[in-house]
């Protein structure tokens, strides 16, 4: 569904964030990719909707090659590809049902779009959506008055709005504490499931990827150092991403916060 | 434990040199040569610059008369023997600065946008700060002298003056608050697949719509006021009426004229205040 062919980015410093990576996935799958700061996480899903310009490398999104695609192409491209942000990226100043409408954008007409008159199928799907993450009566709170956790529930609406078939997914937990974390990676699982979206997401807590994904990709230095189940991450693997480091208690720590997991 | 009182152990002789050391921020100017002589010869400049102002002390004594009349006015302004011409002159210059306001302002957004350099593309960024950087660098007054001569007299020149003004000073400091704006609340909506004009209405806009409210706020504060300094070229407005006074030497007129812009710029300052706090 998504195959990234030898795909390099390198900034105008110089810097190689992406050193020809390729990856393919399939259908439905939800992946983590793991991987130290500046390892080239955030830069990898930016290239794919081209957020962040590659500098080589093709990026296959079904039938379509999108690092070729002129504007007005990118911007029908970019309609199928959802995006959540590490500190939500809503727009503080409007309201949560603007920052949710604003997901069918790529959409609607100008006109529609500056007199915030939807569609009736979008307003009533975005009702749908906010219900579904528990935040229907927040629907004209401004964005800045929400928390955390629901800041980045609102984020997860306006991209499923957009009616996607893929998610990216950068640091969705980054900013939260460990339980909302918790329930924002479920709910995003969730959310993949009940539509068969792929998604990738980007991940700093191993242990939490290791708990809701089928499978991890870890990125060392811009290239593709491990690519496995997450049963698959071993201290030695951890090691081969991140550097040396006492990897057991990550692991034990995994293991029983499964188990608690489990008993809720 | 035994990790940390080894690591500890290894920065322990130069950690041993620097204790009991005196702590003091580093100097701005490392050399005290270089500091003491800029700070003597700063002082040495400064008074030989106020020695240089020649004082004329008899003069001095005469103007104070007439100072003491001009404040003195203040206690009893004449607003009705000009009343009309005053009247006259201050619906000229509210006209001129609203209208100079709504065209400046209007005008003054796009060449915002085109001169914030992380929305707009390179030649489109130039002209716009090229514009931005004409506007800033003629005085009003200036303009106003070369607009009398082009139109003649009347609030024509003014509106036309103000308008260009209004341009120079929006327009930058609406093109900065887009330049400092949060990028990535703009990349999301860009990442929607929004076109250009719904990114700007939905992920620009917001971030600086407060600012761009307020600073308008003060534009027509500061236009007022402008309006009134132009009629001194003869650009219409209060201050035509504001150099007749002067000129008649009808201080008490002048006076009233001058309470009443007082007056005026204090109302606006209370209003901006109230607006801006309304759109945070």
């Amino acid at each position: 569904m998504l195959r990234l062919e030898s795909l390099t980015k390198t900034y105008k410093t110089g810097d190689k964030a992406l050193q020809s990576v390729d990856l393919e996935v399939p259908e439905g799958q939800v992946l983590a990719l793991i991987g130290p700061s500046g390892a080239g996480k955030s830069t990898l899903i930016r290239c794919i909707n081209r957020l962040v310009e590659p500098t080589s490398g093709k990026v296959w999104l079904g039938e379509t090659e999108l690092t070729t695609l002129n504007q007005r192409a990118l911007r029908r491209a970019r309609r199928r590809m959802g995006m959540i942000f590490q500190e939500y990226a809503l727009v503080e100043r409007l309201t949560v049902m603007e920052n949710v409408l604003s997901g069918r954008l790529g959409y609607v007409g100008f006109w529609r779009s500056l007199t915030r008159r939807y569609p009736q199928s979008d307003v009533d799907e975005a009702f749908r959506l906010l219900d579904r993450v528990g935040l229907l009566a927040m629907a004209d709170k401004r964005a800045d008055e929400l928390s955390g956790g629901q800041r980045q529930r609102v984020g997860i609406c306006r991209a499923l709005i957009q009616n996607p078939e893929l998610l990216l997914v950068d640091e969705p937990t980054a900013s939260l504490d460990p339980k909302t974390s918790r329930q924002i990676m479920r709910l995003i699982c969730e959310l993949c499931d009940e539509r068969g979206l792929a998604a990738i997401i980007n991940i700093h807590d191993v242990a939490l990827a290791q708990m809701f994904v089928q499978r991890v990709i870890g990125l060392r230095t811009g290239a593709m150092e491990f690519d496995g189940a997450p049963e698959k991450l071993t201290p030695e693997v951890l090691t081969a991403i991140y550097g040396e480091e006492d990897w057991e208690a990550t692991i034990r720590k995994v293991e029983e916060e499964g188990e608690e997991v489990a008993a809720q | 434990m035994t990790t940390f009182a080894e690591g500890t152990l290894h920065t322990h002789r130069e950690l041993d040199d620097m204790l009991g050391q005196r702590w003091r921020k580093p100097r701005f100017i490392k050399r005290p040569w270089l500091r003491w002589a800029l700070g003597i010869g700063f002082i040495v400049y400064m008074i030989a610059a106020v020695l240089t102002v020649e004082v004329n002390w008899a003069r001095v004594y005469e103007g104070l008369d007439r100072g003491a009349q001009f404040v003195l006015a203040f206690t009893s302004p004449d607003f009705t023997s000009r009343g009309g011409d005053i009247w006259d002159g201050m619906v000229e210059s509210i006209i001129m600065t609203v209208a100079a306001s709504v065209v400046g302002i209007a005008i003054s957004i796009p060449i915002g946008l085109g001169a914030a350099r992380n929305i707009a593309p390179l030649p489109v960024y130039l002209i716009c700060r090229g514009i931005v950087a004409i506007s800033r660098a003629l005085q009003e007054i200036i303009v106003a002298i070369l607009l009398v001569a082009i139109f003649g007299f009347g609030p024509l020149a003014g509106f036309l003056t103000l308008s260009f003004a209004t341009i120079g000073f929006l327009s930058k400091l609406l093109a900065e608050d887009i330049e400092a704006m949060d990028r990535v609340q703009a990349e999301a909506i860009k990442a929607s697949g929004a076109s250009w004009m719904q990114w700007i209405n939905y992920g620009v806009q917001p971030q600086v719509m407060p600012r761009l409210i307020g600073l308008s706020m003060y534009r027509i504060d500061i236009n007022f006021r402008e309006s009134a300094i132009l009629g001194l070229v003869g650009a219409g407005g209060i201050g035509a009426t504001l150099n007749t006074a002067f000129d008649r030497y009808e201080y008490d007129t002048a006076a009233a004229i001058l309470i009443l812009i007082i007056v005026i710029v204090m109302a606006l300052e209370y209003l901006s205040g109230m607006i801006r706090a309304r759109v945070q």
